[in-house]
């Protein structure tokens, strides 16, 4: 069974070149892809179960199949790397170890798609990895593999880079959409789907990174055999990004369905300090629900298995925390998150994020009335699934989770008058 | 100073000019090129004035307002002149698990700087900002553009030091 798809280049010598992608196999794929009829690229990465590595864990086969087959207008793709769900870094890792693997994706992915201009939107604190794959797009345009005639099929394909400015909303698909035409970052209504009516109101792919980075090895090896890959409905290998009270914190691909255990232990060496054993992980980046250890340590890293435990895979950020970390401040830290980084669109999302946060906080650090509570999980209620976007939701997941699962702690915080512990994490 | 000498400082060069342009070919429409365009103006002036503002609403042909709201909306963005080296702290949950408050009251004892402040010689700006996407490496800061990774106050005194 293949272990390893993204990953296998990352460390070789000069792996963000063109010359090394090659010598290691790359830039084949394309050219068998250029040999099928697009409607028989979408089929194959359908029949690979590939899905969306953004959050939303969406089949991408099944995205492409939604672009109107009848359209006269461009088509685009637009390719996620803003990357900036807390906890996530994978991305990174892929455009600045393996550009080339990002842009055979986008060249397979544009022709399925028959789009023959793609943006990659990549989030402005990249500045030195925006650089890097500029480089690799400059080397696949002098090497015709992009441009006007990608290699002699007198099919065009342009590849510009637009590097945003600090907005985690930026990452949600229609505010990317928005970034790019120009204006505040403020996600759409939809329907329409970004498929139908998006980048300047024409057809439009959204895909993440590393969704895009596994296309070219399913063209090349087939989709059942990356299906073959993983548990079930979650096919292939995943690129997870650990951080927190671990050993070797880090990004590690795995086939999907690994044990929480085994990637802790195996790949991360464990936790940090033995004297202070795992207390929760969040799984999928910080907008999905907590995990006990006792849950943690009982689940398979997969889309099915993690849902059955009340939270998701989301974008595959595993933040682990050991035993003698404060919950109500760590919970803290994340509303403050959700409130800088609501756009204030809508009421409830403004309003909630910013009044849940300081209600947080005041637990957090003395004030608190006992009542609180129970207000915080009102404004929950009027937030989830009240938006235009799932930031709202977002905010609400954790802060429910860490509720339900830490409770005592916020009790305990409430009648003493704020923490009491002088640092409300242990530092080594 | 002139008319002409205040309106040449908030404009982009021609070499800014010409590389937007090249890169206007790439868009269907001008408005396309607000963040290119906000981003040379930030390069090449270190923050981006409401003269400049004009500049770029004139160039894109949109109206003043679509860019002042895009400029405030943005975090990177500076409309005020921010300190020579812009210390951007990560203060997000895995930085915090790993110490970023420590980081941060170091730098204010050491700077006499609260975050958003800015040094009296203007040399240093201390901002706290949310997950740099970097975090297998915290706690994370960026100076300008630049990561430091797995920082602790030892090394991110040696950085500071290491500035010209
Ligand atoms: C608030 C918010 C932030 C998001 N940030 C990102 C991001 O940084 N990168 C990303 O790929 N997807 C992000 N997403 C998910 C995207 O909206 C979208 O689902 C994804 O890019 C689709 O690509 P995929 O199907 O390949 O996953 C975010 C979603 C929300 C609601
Ligand atoms: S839910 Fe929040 S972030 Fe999303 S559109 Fe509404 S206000 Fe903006
Ligand atoms: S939390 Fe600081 S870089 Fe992610």
């Amino acid at each position: 069974m293949t272990q390893r798809i993204l990953s296998v280049n990352f460390d070789t010598e000069n792996s963000h070149t063109l010359a090394a992608y090659e010598r290691n196999g790359g830039y084949t794929a394309f050219r068998k892809a250029l040999r099928m009829q697009p409607a028989e690229v979408v089929e194959e990465v359908k029949k690979s179960g590939l899905r969306g590595r953004g959050g939303a864990g969406f089949p991408a086969g099944v995205k492409w199949g939604f672009i109107p087959k009848d359209t006269d207008r461009p088509i685009y793709l637009c390719v996620n790397a803003d990357e900036s769900e807390p906890g996530t870094f994978k991305d990174r890792y892929i455009m600045d170890r393996d550009p080339h693997m990002l842009i055979e994706g986008i060249i397979i992915t544009c022709w399925a798609i028959r789009s023959s201009d793609c943006y990659i939107y990549i989030r402005g604190e990249y500045d030195a990895t925006r650089k890097v794959l500029q480089a690799a797009l400059d080397e696949a345009y002098a090497k015709g593999y992009l441009g006007k005639d990608v290699a002699g099929s007198g099919w065009r394909l342009d590849v510009t880079i637009h590097k945003g400015a600090g907005a985690y909303i930026c990452g949600e698909e229609t505010g990317l959409l928005e970034s790019l035409e120009g204006k505040k970052g403020y996600p759409r209504i939809k329907p329409p789907f970004p498929a139908v009516v998006g980048l300047f109101q024409c057809p439009t792919i959204i895909n993440n990174v590393e969704t895009i980075a596994s296309v070219p090895w399913i063209l090349e090896n087939g989709g059942e055999a990356y299906a073959a890959i993983g548990v079930g409905k979650s096919t292939g290998t995943k690129l997870w990004c650990v951080s927190g009270h671990v050993k070797r914190p880090g990004v590690y691909e795995t086939p999907l369905g690994i044990p929480f255990r085994e990637l802790l232990e195996d790949y991360c060496g464990g936790m940090r300090n033995p004297d202070r054993p795992l207390k929760a992980v969040i799984p999928g980046g910080s907008s999905v629900p907590v995990l006990t250890a006792e849950e943690a340590l009982g689940v398979n890293m997969d889309y099915e298995s993690l849902g059955e435990k009340g939270t998701m895979l989301g974008s595959a950020g595993c933040i682990v925390m050991e035993e003698g970390t404060c919950m109500v401040w760590a919970l803290a830290t994340l509303t403050r998150f959700y409130a800088d980084e609501s756009c204030g669109q809508c009421t409830p999302c403004r309003e909630g994020t910013g009044w849940v946060n300081d209600i947080i906080w005041r637990i957090e650090r003395g004030g608190a009335k006992p009542d609180e509570i129970a207000l915080v999980q009102n404004l929950c209620d009027n937030m989830m699934g009240k938006t235009i976007c799932v930031l709202a939701d977002a905010c609400v997941m954790p802060v429910r989770s860490f509720f339900k699962k830490f409770r005592n702690e916020f009790d305990a915080h409430i009648e003493n008058g704020g923490c009491t512990q002088a640092q409300p994490v242990a530092l080594a | 100073m002139s008319e002409s000498t205040t309106q040449q400082g908030v404009q982009l060069s021609e070499a800014a000019r010409a590389e937007l342009e090249k890169l206007a070919k790439r868009y269907p429409t001008r408005e396309a090129l607000m963040l290119p365009a906000l981003w040379m103006v930030q390069r090449e002036q270190g923050w981006i004035s409401h003269d400049a503002m004009e500049h770029v609403a004139d160039v894109l042909g949109v109206s003043p307002v679509r860019v002042y709201a895009v400029v405030s909306f943005y975090h990177m963005f500076h409309d005020k002149p921010p300190g020579k080296y812009n210390i951007q702290v990560c203060h997000t949950l895995s930085c915090s698990l790993m110490g970023a408050e420590r980081i941060l009251s170091h730098l204010k004892d050491k700077l006499g700087i609260s975050a958003k402040e800015i040094t009296e010689d203007g040399r240093f700006m201390i901002q706290r900002v949310e997950c740099l996407g970097a975090c297998e490496h915290a706690p994370v800061c960026q100076i300008n553009d630049d990561f430091v990774f797995d920082l602790t106050p030892e090394l991110l005194d040696a950085k500071l030091e290491e500035l010209p």
